[in-house]
């Protein structure tokens, strides 16, 4: 019987929503293929957390070391390594996040095995994992297939699957192993959180939030669309690229590296609607969104849609608002 | 401080009807306007910022064509001090080979720093930086929001999820793959891209860094392009700017905002 290893992520003390969402698909793969399924996590201590991988897995492989105090791709890599040289996985699962970018690939080079990155769906043909992708930001899926081997790496997308616990499945065994003796020591060395979120306005609260993207053009206009979200009592929030040039300050920022938000309404204003930006959104209730680019990824989500230029909008809103 | 810098020329798709050629394996480029890899021009500005304050040279390296030397033109008018352009021909690319490639580039140059954006605009998939790293046997760190270098080491923020940090110390020499934002780029004037014309701008045939067949080997294959399966989408409010405001104003009210 053939393996699955999923790699959970977890960050001061919490189990992060990714590793809930690989261990659902890798179920159902284990399913499909009659596979056992292996949670791998890695940490310093023992983490409450892991009943809660238990359940969701065949066998929860737990690797306790105190130099294992937060993600690290030096000591990640070995250890990992030395466990798929030992079990031979067919597939292991890591999230795409900034920690799982700076394993996978390093991992793929030193295992050999090949790695498609960024998955929104996996896929089995005759035997072989087939991944779906989604590239030019979205507006394009490309589906790829991987080199013979005996076993595959895939990063796996925020949000890509429900996090929800597979039904009718027993507790799996947590199985406890020792760091190997022979472990380098890492090159990188971890310092502190540093939390960049916080600032004047919380648009986590807000009912109304006003939101501006990249086809806002420059920095001069922000404003007069905070006037709009000031007359209708709403708050300014903003995506990515907005925050890059700096036109407004992180805290408004939506998105997975921002804040995630639950407005009553959301007034989307030249946001193309990048994964990163949508998956801050989905508790929304309704998404009104104004774009001039008809394709784009935004009206795939949104309640509402307007293809126009969205100064026309704003002023024209302004206007009704007197 | 020396520095690689690895970039690439990408389409650009805002506001654009992507078209999937007949291969079903691309999208039909000849009407597509290119610019340097909104990534990448963080990591030249910062590569060019580090040198201005710590002396040493920055190189840019790409592959591709000659339509692609225009992004290492950019590179140089920025700050760069060479650039190398390795010509792949016909061969057939993953980010592996693209990886395999850039490390035997880059071991014929001397660096302590390495970077690459964090992904390309085009194909996504945020691996060639890391995978160069472990090419290189260099440590590494992934979607870097900050770099601050002392003696033999360097201080990095990592951007995480959900408005966090991470600081850490790495290293030299390290490989880096750099996060939107990290700085901001510095305007290239068609007079400065001129200007820049006289810097080095060196070609290297992908058959001269003598790679395996096995280096050549792409690890990962397309299969087919195709558009996102359609969905219900928005229900979309026409009309002219006075109606669609109202219409909006409308629903906000409907929702049980306050306005």
């Amino acid at each position: 019987m053939g393996e699955i290893f999923v790699l959970v992520e977890h960050r001061q003390g919490e189990l992060r929503d990714i590793s809930y969402e690989m261990l659902w698909k890798a179920n159902a793969l284990a399913q499909e293929l009659s596979h056992s399924l292996t949670a791998v996590l890695l940490c310093a201590k023992e983490e409450s957390f892991v009943n809660e991988i238990a359940e969701r897995a065949d066998k929860v492989l737990v690797v306790e070391d105190a130099r294992l105090e937060g993600f690290n791709a030096d000591l990640y890599k070995e250890i990992l390594l030395k466990q798929i040289e030992e079990h031979k996985p067919f597939l292991t699962l890591m999230p795409q996040s900034p920690w799982g970018m700076d394993l996978a690939p390093a991992l793929s080079v030193k295992t050999g095995y090949p790695l498609a990155t960024d998955c929104v769906d996996i896929l089995m043909e005759d035997g072989k994992p087939k991944v779906l992708r989604q590239i030019y930001t979205g507006k394009i899926f490309s589906r790829v297939a991987l080199k013979d081997s005996e076993g595959y790496l895939l990063t796996v997308r925020a949000s890509a699957f429900p996090p929800d616990k597979p039904e009718g499945r027993s507790p799996g065994e947590v199985v406890k192993v020792d760091a190997p003796a022979d472990l380098p020591e890492a090159r990188r060395q971890f310092m502190a959180f540093e939390d960049t979120g916080a600032g004047e306005v919380d648009i986590t609260q807000a009912d109304l939030l006003v939101s501006v993207g990249r086809g806002v053009g420059e920095a001069d206009n922000i404003e007069t669309v905070k006037e709009l979200a000031d007359k209708m009592g709403g708050l300014l929030s903003c995506s990515r690229p907005v925050v890059d040039k700096n036109w407004l300050p992180k805290y408004h920022q939506v998105g997975t590296s921002g804040k995630s938000v639950k407005p009553k309404v959301y007034l989307a204003f030249g946001i193309s609607g990048a994964f990163q930006h949508v998956a801050g959104i989905t508790g929304a209730g309704t998404v009104i969104a104004v774009n001039k680019d008809k394709k784009a990824p935004i009206f795939r989500v949104a309640d509402y849609g307007v293809v126009d230029d969205m100064f026309n909008v704003v002023d024209a809103m302004k206007e009704k608002m007197g | 401080m020396n520095i690689v810098v690895c970039v690439k020329r990408v389409p650009m798709t805002q506001e654009v009807d992507l078209e999937i050629d007949a291969s079903k394996k691309d999208v039909k480029k000849d009407m597509l306007a290119y610019v340097l890899n909104e990534w990448d021009n963080y990591a030249v500005e910062e590569a060019i910022q580090l040198k201005e304050k710590t002396d040493g040279t920055v190189v840019a390296v790409t592959i591709g064509d000659e339509d692609d030397e225009e992004v290492l033109r950019r590179c140089l008018a920025m700050g760069a001090d060479r650039s190398i352009r390795v010509d792949p021909g016909d061969q057939p690319m993953d980010s592996f080979v693209k990886a395999r490639i850039l490390a035997e580039v880059t071991r014929g140059v001397e660096y302590d720093l390495v970077m690459t954006g964090v992904q390309s605009d085009d194909s996504n998939s945020g691996m060639v930086g890391i995978l160069l790293a472990e090419q290189l046997g260099a440590p590494h760190a992934a979607v870097v929001t900050g770099i601050e270098p002392q003696d033999g080491e360097v201080t990095i923020k990592v951007e995480l999820e959900g408005g966090m940090d991470e600081v850490s110390k790495l290293r030299f020499p390290a490989v880096l793959s750099i996060q939107t934002g990290i700085n901001e780029p510095r305007y290239v004037s068609i007079m400065g891209i001129r200007k820049a014309a006289k810097k080095e701008l060196n070609v290297v045939p992908l058959a001269d860094l003598g790679l395996s067949e096995e280096d050549l080997t792409p690890m990962t294959t397309v299969e087919e392009y195709y558009f996102p399966p359609e969905t219900e989408g928005a229900e979309m409010i026409e009309g002219d700017a006075g109606t669609v405001a109202e219409t909006i104003l409308r629903i906000i009210k409907e929702k049980g905002v306050s306005i």
